[in-house]
């Protein structure tokens, strides 16, 4: 107990696909630890109150601001930044202008990604809705809305096309 | 052409200056003035804290003049004893640890003896708080055409209104920052910014260096919007002064809340429009008075009162013109740069007084404006003859017909009619901006442009213009691949930096891809004979020669230059205020359709169509990211933005209560282009970035009083249009309307 009498923690935690310990201190920030002590600065802060989304990332599959959270909460837990997401499928959001600056961009990204790999949630949102807690001050929003678009297409076409493919590589 | 640097920004790869690697460093912090104008009694600090870990900057630390250079020079570094706005910078520090200084610079407490302040630019001085001459007029502009009096006195009709615009804070989204380091006695300055060589000249006197030993390299920039045009001069200076002191590298990076708190936003506005129309509608007279709020230091108010006023008076034909435009000092946080750069203060009002006009001779908007739009031939305030071959009138047409205006009218009579609480409107508003400095201001930048050819036979663009969203990087890669018939693969476009690229002039005022990228053209040419090939070598040819070229001339620089050249028939006089103050004129007309909930007086875009002539259109996809964000941050402005001050500074400075729109806050934002290409861009290019910002405010308001404007006390003359401001015009209609029928009854 050491740890928490001098305010300092180690934990345990998946990070993109990987166990890893790391000593944290106690009021430390999520998004502090990913951009300042393990790396990965890909994660951006835009406002440090949850209101601009630059900073989100996924924990245990569903997206959140970083910088309110403390790395504390993630624990035993699975945490996915914007260095995990798959660079080759990310073409759907070129195509559309989903970009300007790009330091809201991996925000919207993590988010674009969630909303793609559930297209259950637009059973009952629309992209819109989904993507209203990213700000971006490039857009307008548009190259975002149609590139979170294509991009559920893209997988509804990647799905359909496995689904196509024979069970086994040998038949 | 896809975005070049896209895939990096996507995948989270592009090093913005918060992300790059830095080893052995100090983080700094500001120290600010908390009264908006005394001298500085005491700086305290407190207990609770080991000083001798910090390194601790104030003005007697500068080994130059003390002064951030722009246009006037006027505004310290750092406060020199005295302050003249809240948040003004008094000292600095350094520290090892991040939370640490930041602590340390919010426990500093600065005593100030205050001084009388004045805080609104709209009231007289009184004789204590005059700062800046005799009536703390920091500037006065004036346009005179034809006689304005004689034509106001013999006019039918005189509409006279006063028009306000608020505070608008960029909201770039890479809060600013800065990196200083020495290496190997050179000064080296990374970070986020619109113009490298601003910096360098800012900072050279400030540090007694010149352009040898003081270098500035710009990193991945998070917008700009004209926030990061002169402010980064302030961070940059006192980055490398505390660099400096502590003999290692420092890291100044400001969060959300000094950000928006201390640096620059839009000015707050006031125009007043005095008009003589005949009862056709033509505008016979137009007397306009154009005032600012300049805040603090004079920064680049000068010149954006100047681009205001020559807009003031709307894309209209008017013989006779008068406008009178005032800079005001105030002890407020300076005002700067902003995308528009006083055109959209001014497009607010003069397009919101159309439609008083046209509701005063109870004429169609759109007749108005059909009336009075330029012809080929015509004259502007200045008396720029218009001649571009644009069809004006054709570019409303398209936007009327894509909007389906008419319809759309009369189906929200009904639906007005026929809802609880839900009114719907539609407004209209014509447009136009300049792109490029003012009148011979482009000549005295006399930007270079230079584009090397490598000994692998690729080339490199290397210019000053900076990559920030708008997509220079992609455009300048384009226009080479044109111009030379290379692959893009063979195209680099070099990272500004000062001992590297050729002063390109600032990436400011749309002039980016219509006249740096001119220059992008004509360096390639330039290339292309230095390399002894014929001027209509293309392709394999070009690569061949650069190549063969570096084999005869081993470790020499194969580099081809283009240089401003102004365009033939430009005249302009700068101390009349007449003449063409533009090469051109970009055009453009907007539709707004919102809906009023007359329950929580929220208004709500329901479309909007944005059709605009900006010559030819290099880049679809950008152009149109151009257009959809410059309405949304327009749209925004008109409805949420509001800066609450207190004592001069922004109080709100958070993204909690300073709300600018989500996704979810606009419609599809549809856009369309007219081209007519201008023979002196590149490519046949007009700027276009600046454009769409001016259009929203007036369609949207415009809009809203289509909705709702009967039901007013009075027809909205200000934004934000607000909830709350809205409510207090709708119940104070409501009220009238009472106090009328109880009078009659």
């Amino acid at each position: 107990m050491s740890g928490l009498v001098e305010g300092r923690l180690e934990i345990h935690f998946t990070l993109n696909g990987e166990e890893i310990a790391v000593e944290i201190d106690l009021a430390e920030r999520l998004l502090d630890l990913l951009r300042y002590r393990l790396g990965l600065p890909g994660t951006k802060e835009g406002c440090a109150e949850g209101e601009c989304g630059a900073c989100t990332v996924l924990l245990d599959g569903t997206p959140v601001d970083s910088c309110l959270v403390p790395a504390l909460q993630v624990r035993g837990r699975q945490v996915d930044t914007i260095e995990t997401v798959d660079p080759s499928r990310l073409g759907p959001f070129l195509e559309t202008g989903a970009t300007q600056c790009g330091a809201c961009t991996p925000g919207v990204v993590m988010t674009g990604v969630w909303v793609r790999d559930h297209p259950e949630l637009l059973e009952r949102h629309t992209i819109r809705e989904l993507m209203a807690g990213n700000l971006c001050r490039c857009t307008g929003y548009d190259g975002i809305v149609e590139g979170v678009e294509a991009a559920v297409k893209d997988a509804e076409a990647r799905r359909e096309s496995e689904a196509r493919r024979p069970p086994s590589g040998r038949e | 052409m896809k975005r070049r640097e896209g895939l990096s920004k996507l995948s989270g790869r592009e090093p913005y200056v918060d992300d790059l690697p830095l080893d052995d460093f100090l983080w700094g912090a500001t120290v600010r003035s908390p009264a908006p104008r005394g001298r500085i009694r005491d700086i305290r600090l407190p207990d609770g804290f080991d000083w001798s870990e910090f390194v601790i900057v104030d003005h007697r630390d500068i080994p130059g003049v003390n002064c951030v250079f722009l246009m006037e020079e006027d505004q310290p570094a750092l406060a020199p004893g005295y302050v003249r706005h809240v948040h003004e910078p008094v000292l600095l520090l350094a520290h090892p640890s991040r939370a640490e200084v930041r602590r340390a610079a919010s426990a500093i407490a600065v005593e100030v003896d205050s001084e009388p302040a004045i805080l609104d630019f709209r009231l007289s001085p009184e004789p204590e708080q005059i700062q800046y001459a005799d009536d703390n007029v920091i500037k006065r502009l004036e346009i005179s055409k034809g006689d304005v009096e004689r034509a106001l006195a013999d006019a039918p009709i005189i509409v006279e209104g006063v028009y306000e615009t608020g505070e608008q804070e960029h909201v770039y989204l890479e809060n600013q920052g800065m990196i200083a380091s020495m290496e190997d006695d050179v000064l080296v300055i990374r970070g986020s910014m619109q113009c490298p060589y601003y910096v360098v000249k800012a900072l050279g006197p400030l540090l007694g260096r010149g352009e040898d030993d003081l270098r500035v390299i710009q990193t991945a920039t998070g917008g700009g919007f004209g926030g990061k045009e002169e402010y980064p001069s302030t961070i940059a200076a006192h980055a490398a002064l505390l660099a400096l002191k502590a003999g290692h590298p420092v890291k100044l990076v400001y969060d959300r809340n000094e950000d928006m708190a201390a640096t620059t936003k839009r000015h707050p506005s006031r125009v007043r429009h005095r008009t003589g129309v005949a009862e056709d509608g033509r505008l016979l007279a137009q007397e306009i008075e154009f005032t600012l709020d300049a805040g603090a230091y004079v920064t680049l108010s000068p010149v954006v009162l100047s681009r205001g006023i020559i807009h003031a008076a709307g894309p209209y034909a008017c013989d006779h013109v008068h406008i009178l435009g005032r800079a005001m000092f105030t002890n407020r946080v300076p005002f700067g740069a902003f995308r528009g750069f006083g055109n959209p203060q001014g497009c607010f009002a003069i397009e919101r007084h159309m439609d008083v006009i046209a509701h005063r001779l109870g004429m169609d908007p759109v007749q108005l404006r059909r009336v009075n739009l330029l012809r080929d031939g015509q004259t502007t305030a200045t008396g720029q003859v218009v001649r571009d071959g644009t069809d004006r009138v054709a570019v409303m047409s398209r936007a009327l017909g894509l909007s389906r205006y008419r319809e759309k009218r009369e189906a929200h009579a009904e639906y007005n009619g026929g809802h609880p609480y839900l009114r719907r409107g539609i407004g209209l508003a014509t447009f136009y901006h300049g792109a490029g400095f003012t009148g011979a201001g482009e000549v005295y930048l006399d930007s270079r442009v230079h584009v090397a050819g490598l000994p692998d036979g690729r080339i490199e663009v290397r210019t000053a213009s900076t990559e920030m969203g708008q997509g220079m990087i992609t455009i300048f890669t384009q226009l080479a691949v044109d111009r030379l018939g290379l692959a893009a693969r063979d195209v680099i476009v070099a990272a500004p930096d000062t001992h590297r690229v050729p002063d390109s002039g600032p990436t400011v005022a749309s002039r980016t891809a219509m006249i740096v990228g001119r220059l992008v053209e004509r360096a390639c040419d330039d290339l292309r004979l230095r390399a002894g090939l014929l001027a209509t070598a293309r392709g394999d040819v070009v690569k061949t020669a650069i190549i063969a070229w570096h084999r005869e001339h081993a470790g020499e620089e194969l580099i081809g230059e283009g240089r401003y050249e102004q365009p033939p028939g430009i005249a302009w006089d700068e101390e009349s205020y007449r003449g063409d103050a533009y090469g051109t004129f970009a055009w453009a007309a907007h539709i707004a359709e919102v809906e009023v909930d007359l329950r929580t007086y929220g208004v709500r875009v329901l479309d909007y169509v944005a059709v605009q002539e900006v010559g030819a259109v290099l880049n679809e996809t950008l152009a149109r990211g151009q257009i959809q964000g410059g309405v949304a941050q327009g749209v925004g402005w008109a409805l949420f933005e509001e800066v609450v001050s207190r004592d001069g500074a922004m109080e709100n400075t958070q993204l909690t209560n300073y709300i600018i729109p989500t996704s979810g806050d606009l419609p599809p934002i549809r856009v369309d282009f007219l081209e007519n290409p201008y023979p002196y861009g590149a490519r046949g290019a007009k700027g276009i970035g600046e454009l769409p910002l001016n259009g929203p405010p007036p369609a949207v308001v415009n809009a809203v009083v289509d909705a709702v404007g009967d039901a007013c006390a009075e027809e909205p003359t200000a934004i934000p249009l607000t909830p709350e401001r809205l409510m207090r015009l709708l119940d104070a209609g409501a009220a009238a309307r009472e106090s009328t029928s109880a009078g009659a009854s």
